[in-house]
């Protein structure tokens, strides 16, 4: 640790990273554009879909199970981030925190069973029929 | 080391390692083409050069010279920042990735990193989860039915899987006691926590292929029902952002996995200076092709998931597996 100034500093490499990669990016997306071929017509433009004229638009409704999944996921994401800290003090509380910790996992474990139990896990299933 | 010298440091370190990665990446992709085809009894490429070893040279210069299409329905600012996003997150991890002991150059001491930073692991969970918004936003803005439901598996593959990898990281966390990269490689100098946490180990495995998109979870790509995936609209140089970024996550997965189950840089360490000097970044590096290798191996050799049963494996299968392996970890070493 003695070969860094101070804590903070420890982070600015990353924001010389986050620019050369900035640059990078840019440069390529640059790049291939002035190298490539500027030849357009109207039917090159249209969306791919299997050469047959676009139908309809493609941003519209999806099933819902995605949806579904993207919510339980910041759930789970959280109660996993929970975690993390607990890990790292893990060894100084000793059986303590390992009690503490199956409370709070027999928790977790009850709202995983729920969803479990209510299908949103389960992809093969036909939708109800509304 | 003032502050000035430390961020000249940074800087340099920054520049090799992009280097380093680009052309990694070029000559990942060749061995890929040439192993897979030897695995389905082919030559692969060996025109382009000694054992076609320019063909990524040529590979860039056709993608250089193709024609940038923008297709005309595209929300076109998103279009375009979607593959900058998805390289972008992708380098970024790759600046706290320590590949060995300090070096001394000039008079400095100065880690074999971009930067130490004491929460390593959590920033690299952080940042590649970032990388989702690329595939996400290049399936939305192309407007193209194939983009938008690779995109869709895309996302909702990462964020499922990012579940489970996360968890199976909480075990070597707990045996190491800290969140820093050299501190977990420096804790694993006695036994390589393959070996105690075996268990995380197969599902970090299993979470880093789906997380990358690759065989045989690569559904989001999937070509005999996508066209491409989420990645169908794009052409020319765009198209092979999203092969760099692949391919960098999978470099970084590999050194994680590397640093994290496979002791790092520890190893035989033999021989004068120079090579006690060399031999422990030799060792690294040597892990981190094998994982690379395993990449390239599973592709060839297993067929592709259905996608319920991709996701009832991660969400039924690896998350409680994982929470299990985090609840068993912590009675041992509380009772220990």
């Amino acid at each position: 640790m003695n070969s860094q100034p101070n804590y903070m500093a420890n982070y600015l490499p990353i924001l010389i990273q986050l620019g050369l990669a900035l640059g990078l990016s840019g440069g390529i997306l640059a790049l291939s554009w002035l190298l490539g071929l500027h030849r357009r017509t109207r039917r090159k433009l249209a969306a791919y879909e299997c050469g047959v004229e676009p139908v309809g638009d493609a941003q519209n409704r999806f099933a819902v199970r995605f949806y579904l999944v993207a919510i339980i996921f910041i759930l789970f994401d959280i109660e996993t981030v929970f975690l993390i800290p607990w890990a790292v003090v893990f060894r100084s509380l000793k059986l303590f925190g390992f009690f503490e910790m199956l409370v709070y996992m027999a928790i977790v474990l009850a709202g995983f069973f729920y969803i479990w139990r209510k299908g949103v896990l389960d992809w093969n299933t036909p939708e109800r029929a509304e | 080391m003032p502050i000035t010298v430390f961020l000249l440091f940074a800087l340099v370190k920054s520049l090799i390692a992009i280097g380093i990665l680009l052309s990694l990446v070029a000559y990942i992709q060749l061995a890929e083409r040439k192993i897979v085809a030897r695995i389905q009894n082919r030559l692969g490429p060996n025109r382009v050069g000694p054992f076609g070893l320019l063909q990524p040279l040529a590979d860039t210069v056709k993608l250089l010279t193709k024609e940038d299409i923008m297709p005309s329905t595209a929300h076109k600012l998103l279009y375009l920042i979607a593959p900058a996003i998805a390289v972008t997150m992708a380098l970024l991890p790759i600046s706290i990735i320590p590949v060995g002991r300090d070096i001394h150059v000039l008079g400095y001491t100065t880690p074999l990193q971009i930067t130490n930073i004491n929460i390593g692991i959590l920033f690299i969970l952080a940042v590649t989860s970032l990388g989702v918004y690329g595939i996400v936003l290049a399936g939305w803005s192309s407007n193209s039915k194939y983009s938008f439901l690779g995109s869709l598996r895309g996302g909702s593959q990462m964020i499922s899987y990012e579940l489970a990898l996360g968890l199976a990281l909480v075990g070597p966390i707990m045996l190491a006691g800290t969140l820093d990269l050299r501190g977990i490689v420096e804790a694993q100098s006695h036994i390589w926590y393959v070996i105690p946490q075996i268990v995380a180990f197969f599902i970090y495995l299993t979470a880093a292929f789906a997380e990358t998109n690759r065989s045989p979870f690569d559904l989001p790509e999937a070509e005999g029902e996508l066209g491409a995936g989420y990645h169908t609209e794009y052409s020319s140089m765009k198209f092979a952002m999203f092969f760099l970024a692949e391919y960098i996550n999978m470099i970084t997965v590999s050194c994680i996995a590397t640093l994290v189950f496979l002791g790092g840089w520890h190893g035989w360490v033999f021989g004068p200076g120079w090579l006690q000097a060399i031999l422990p970044v030799f060792w690294f590096c040597l892990k981190a092709a094998f994982f690379l290798f395993l990449f390239i191996w599973v592709r060839g050799t297993l067929p592709r998931f259905r996608y319920d049963q991709l996701m009832g494996f991660g969400w039924k299968f690896l998350v409680p597996l994982a929470l299990a392996n985090v609840l068993v970890t912590s009675l041992v070493i509380s009772l220990r």
